[in-house]
């Protein structure tokens, strides 16, 4: 399993990439397979207050529903609006860039970081592998 | 390492990069390519599945038809020599114990069980053999059990075995050989597509398997194998059916003959409470998914019942769901809400199956 060195990581398989203060945040390809090819996602609007460890959305696939943690403190600033419906143009989200390139295209939401807040609580990438390794993937 | 049994098939799953699950005390593969693909490939063309988990027991002597009729709800004695046919396995009280198929041979009969029931239906049968002379005999271990399913099955299994297979009429099965060794080949399956299941023994596993592929089969896991049965509206052990259901609340009244003699839980199910909630299919106003346990409501109103089995259905791409309501809103047409994590998503009370295929015209 090559997880990015340059992310970090929560033990419930998100990944958060710091620039700046902002935070951007989805979940890992470890994820995906387990879950399978995602189906829906729900995820909070823009200037949503979020904590850490917090429920931020909702992730299903065609196996199983299963909450998404915000892996920071601080606000949403930014969604990526394809991958979720779009109530108002009734525009169906296609979730398939989160199957397709979890680390990359498959990005969920911007989060501004919370005052003081920090990705030192979240695990390396070396870490997280040893996490999977020690759950016996 | 896992306690879990692993099926005579389980290297050529790690070698296709299968992602592997427990189920019913085996590790088996829930996909490879991903569900909807190999749903999709079952739909449209041919799909493979490894179901050498499912028990295969066969029975032998002049006591095997009448235990058989004692603890099936469907008839045995009217069955003719190769025909299958499905029914239930009941407690006293009516409770489903299992789901299975019976075969006839001329030469005796033989039951597919669950997986998960494996050990419970052979002590059941032990205790209710009561003296009748029958030889039980537990084959799952010794052989391994492929589905092809999907259009283009018959002409995947056209020329494969000893006996052209392809007139074999559905649930119908026959012995043959395949590599001049002896199997049995069904016309059966658990995807609501044409198809077959093939059962060898052990040695020839992989070799039928690889057969398969090299004529096109695409290989497909326990995940698509849900999605397909769920289109299909084909219960599930352990989700639409339990000890505390009963065949005549689960829709499967048409495998209960009540006339066909005294068998276990004939007397229960002739007075079945009609109250009773009842399997119904729910289609949901939305993209999301029920999920077992969802609570079902009466539109605007109380709790009518609950979910056993639902998904994003891969092929009708809608939200569809299996679960047991009131009599009362069981009308196809009803309106409910499914309480999805505490939002009521509007749904309707739909005919099942959810998805029937095309009858090939002859």
């Amino acid at each position: 399993m090559s997880n990015p060195t340059e992310l970090r990581y929560a033990p419930t398989h998100e990944w958060a990439k710091l620039e700046g203060d902002v935070v951007t945040v989805g979940v890992t390809a470890f994820a995906i397979e387990q879950l399978t090819e995602p189906t829906y996602l729900e995820l909070p609007a823009v200037g949503t207050a979020v904590t850490a460890g917090g429920k931020f959305g909702v992730i299903e696939s065609y196996k199983s529903t299963s909450d998404l943690y915000s892996p920071v403190a601080g606000t949403v600033i930014e969604v990526n609006e394809p991958l979720v419906d779009d109530p108002k143009t009734k525009r169906k989200g296609d979730p398939k860039p989160v199957n397709d390139s979890p680390f990359h295209a498959g990005w969920m939401v911007k989060i501004k970081l919370a005052a003081g807040a920090t990705l030192d609580h979240l695990l390396t990438a070396e870490q997280y592998d040893a996490q999977l390794a020690a759950e016996g993937h | 390492m896992s306690a879990n049994r692993r099926t005579p098939l389980y290297a050529r799953h790690t070698e296709l990069k299968a992602r592997i699950v427990p189920f019913g005390g085996w590790d088996m593969p829930v996909q490879y390519a991903g569900i909807a693909p190999e749903h999709k490939a079952v739909r449209a063309a041919a799909g493979i599945f490894d179901v050498s988990h499912m028990a295969r027991v066969s029975f032998g002597g002049p006591g095997a038809l009448g235990l058989l009729e004692h603890v099936f709800t469907n008839s045995v004695a009217t069955m003719k020599d190769g025909q299958v046919r499905y029914g239930l396995v009941c407690n006293d009280a009516g409770g489903i114990l299992d789901d299975i198929l019976v075969y006839r041979w001329p030469y005796g009969f033989a039951a597919v069980v669950n997986a998960g029931n494996r050990e419970k239906i052979l002590a059941w049968l032990e205790a209710h053999r009561a003296g009748r002379d029958v030889q039980i005999q537990d084959q799952t271990f010794d052989t391994t059990m492929i589905a092809v399913q999907g259009p283009k099955s018959v002409e995947l299994v056209a020329g494969m075995f000893a006996d052209d297979v392809t007139t074999l009429k559905y649930y119908f099965a026959t012995p043959t050989r395949y590599k001049d060794k002896p199997c049995v080949v069904s016309r059966t399956g658990y995807t609501g597509e044409d198809g077959f299941e093939v059962i060898v023994p052990n040695d020839l596993g992989a070799v039928l398997w690889d057969d398969f592929l090299a004529r096109g089969a695409v290989p497909c896991g326990l995940g698509a194998r849900d999605t397909l049965r769920l289109e299909a509206a084909m219960p599930l052990y352990g989700h639409e059916l339990n000890e505390t259901t009963n065949p005549i609340s689960a829709g499967l009244g048409w495998a209960v003959k009540l006339d066909k003699g005294e068998f276990v839980g004939r007397g229960a199910l002739k007075n079945a409470d009609p109250a009773k909630p009842v399997r119904v299919g729910i289609e949901l106003d939305s993209k999301r998914a029920a999920r077992e346990g969802c609570a079902v409501f009466a539109a605007g109103g109380e709790q009518v019942g609950t979910v056993t089995s639902g998904s994003l259905a891969p092929h009708l791409d809608k939200s569809i769901a299996m679960g047991y309501v009131n009599p009362a809103v069981a009308n196809v047409g009803g309106a409910l809400e499914v309480d999805l994590r505490g939002t009521r998503v509007p749904a309707t009370v739909v005919p099942l199956p959810f998805y029937a295929r095309r009858k090939s015209a002859k």
